[in-house]
């Protein structure tokens, strides 16, 4: 029997995902999530010997379009949705760690 | 003063285990998900639209295009070309508006092959999958330096070019094997068309990750990932120090720890980079939004059938035509600069025996060495370069008519002017020795040195320089020596 969620797990993936929650948030999601876990847990009692795993919800693959230019947006317009701009670029505080 | 810093040879007794991962753009008109613009060098932000800034309410639909520069990457690298999926990798970057990485995780479109060095030596690939490119960030303030930087300023026309991340294994084992696997990966890569192999523009973008082991030892050690590496140069110098700092490190009684490093060229060393927590929970999971890729047969048999021969197979073929060695610096040569065609060229003009397409072994070895030398070395004038005429002269010396320091000459000058190898040859005062009268000289020479020639009869072996030096004085240079010395050894 896998171990259940702890609130401990709750928030790491809530730091990972930069959410701050509360005390009582954190219990509450806790507990939410550990039943969401215990019907996963359900479904893996099943036997589901030669089932192919489902990756999508859709009975579709190759969704293809042609590598075609479309417009794209005018920049004065992009760049106006933006915080701070400079050089035509987008300005972020400094960033610590390089991109991947 | 040399700036290089000085880099100790690795101890004795430590093996070096690369692998690497190598980020090629691929030369689609428009991005991996959006019609947007696929074009290094426009004006920041002008190639964006609501699918590549993440905007609310936008929905990805995958490009045909890059699927088949994947699968040719993948034919070309011997993998397996499967179904696959596409998951988000989650993080939190200015790079990416989305705050994820559309990318493949456990399911890549390409699983395993190889490729094969000049050398001979095959190495692994681990997967070649497909993924977004992200924006360019640039660090700004404090001399340009991130962590002096005051703040970054973001261009998101990278951001949604499609890439194939190609993973080796780890099987290099020295910078010099690194940077062969690179400079064949990029030759591959080019080949099929997916990519124009620019590492200056960053089309192509290597990551080492370097570790170091006692020789003879199964297990590997732990690995840093070295990044920011422009240049085959930089990527060689990179790991040898990375090499050596390991070494001294576990020889001072410390331990590698993981981690991700960056390489300073200036500085010529690398620099940890990525120090906060959880920096590697990217948190993948399948990406709703996209349905699985999964290339109908016919199509990726057709794709197979339409790639031209690859670097090695092409070396092979210069190999089984010359004599020469597949891995010979002359035959490398030869296929890097795609000159293949001048030694087929020799072979399209004759039909000699125990040939190989034409030219026997020892004409297209003299055909291959001319075109590692002088045509590699005037490569402007090599794209005027007439092939009939080249194979002309190629024959010509082959034949005795020039000898090579003449053919070397003539060759010169039809790569700076063009022009018949022939008349060049008579323009110079190359007249073609008649045989006849090579005879005459040779015997001449022979005449005028009675004392010399009986002690050269009597097994003497080292006064044929004397002979032939004379003969070639006697003909003002122009003298076949592979002949003088074949007619010397017949009057003996």
């Amino acid at each position: 029997m896998p171990r259940s969620i702890t609130t401990d797990d709750v928030a790491h993936v809530a730091r990972l995902a930069r959410l701050q929650l509360s005390q009582e948030e954190l219990t509450r999601f806790t507990q939410q999530l550990a039943a969401v876990l215990d019907h996963a847990r359900d479904v893996e009692s099943l036997d589901t010997t030669g089932v192919v795993p489902t990756a999508h919800a859709l009975p579709l693959v190759n969704v293809l379009r042609d590598d075609v230019v479309t417009p794209s947006l005018d920049r004065a317009t992009v760049l106006a949705e933006a915080p701070e701009v400079e050089d035509h670029r987008f300005r972020v505080p400094k960033i610590l760690g390089d991109s991947q | 003063m040399s700036t290089e810093p000085v880099v100790p040879a690795p101890s004795s007794g430590w093996e070096t285990v690369i692998g690497l991962e190598v980020h090629c753009e691929l030369r689609t008109q428009t991005k991996l998900f959006c019609g947007c613009r696929n074009s290094f060098g426009e004006e920041p932000n002008t190639n964006v639209c609501p699918v590549c800034l993440g905007l609310p309410g936008s929905l990805p639909v995958l490009n045909r295009a890059a699927v088949e520069y994947a699968i040719r990457i993948g034919a070309a690298l011997h993998s397996t070309v499967q179904a696959s999926m596409f998951h988000r990798k989650n993080y939190f970057y200015p790079d990416m508006p989305k705050d994820y990485q559309i990318s493949q995780y456990d399911v890549p479109i390409n699983a395993g092959g190889w490729l094969t060095l000049p050398g001979g030596r095959r190495i692994g690939i681990v997967r070649a999958h497909l993924e977004e490119d992200t924006g360019k960030t640039t660090h700004v303030g404090g001399g340009g330096r991130i962590h002096e930087a005051t703040r970054s300023l973001v261009d998101y026309n990278r951001a949604g070019v499609p890439l194939v991340e190609i993973v080796s294994a780890p099987d290099m084992r020295s910078a010099d094997e690194a940077r062969a696997y690179v400079d064949e990966l990029r030759a591959i890569l080019v080949a099929t068309g997916a990519s124009d192999g620019k590492m200056e523009e960053g089309s192509l973008r290597v990551d080492a990750n370097v570790s170091v082991r006692p020789a003879g030892s199964e297990e590997f050690g732990t690995r840093c990932e070295i990044k920011n590496m422009n240049s085959l140069r930089s990527l060689g110098r990179a790991v040898d120090y990375e090499v050596s700092r390991q070494i001294q490190l576990i020889e001072s009684g410390g331990v590698v720890s993981q981690e991700t490093r960056h390489w300073d060229e200036g500085a010529g060393r690398t620099a940890s980079m990525r120090s906060k927590e959880e920096a590697y929970d990217y948190r993948y999971f399948p990406e709703p939004d996209l349905v699985p890729v999964d290339p109908p047969e016919e199509w990726v048999a057709s794709i197979k059938a339409s790639l031209p021969p690859m670097p090695s197979e092409r070396r092979e073929r210069i190999a089984e035509m010359s004599g020469l060695p597949a891995g010979s610096e002359a035959v490398v040569t030869v296929v890097r600069l795609g000159l293949d065609d001048l030694v087929e060229a020799v072979g399209a003009q004759g039909a000699d025996t125990k040939s190989v397409g034409g030219a026997s072994p020892a004409v297209a070895a003299i055909a291959v060495k001319r075109a590692a030398n002088e045509v590699a070395s005037d490569l402007a004038g090599a794209a005027n370069l007439e092939r009939s005429s080249f194979a002309k002269l190629v024959r010509m010396e082959s034949s005795g008519q020039l000898t090579s320091a003449q053919a070397r000459t003539v060759l010169k000058s039809m790569l700076e002017a063009g022009g018949d190898p022939e008349v060049i040859a008579e323009g110079l005062g190359f007249e073609a020795m008649e045989s006849g009268g090579l005879e005459a000289i040779v015997d001449d020479v022979i005449a005028a040195h009675p004392e010399e020639w009986a002690r050269y009869s009597e097994g003497e072996d080292k006064l044929a320089g004397f002979f032939i030096g004379h003969v070639k004085q006697a003909t003002q240079g122009k003298a076949d020596l592979k002949s003088a010395s074949a007619l010397l050894r017949s009057r003996r």
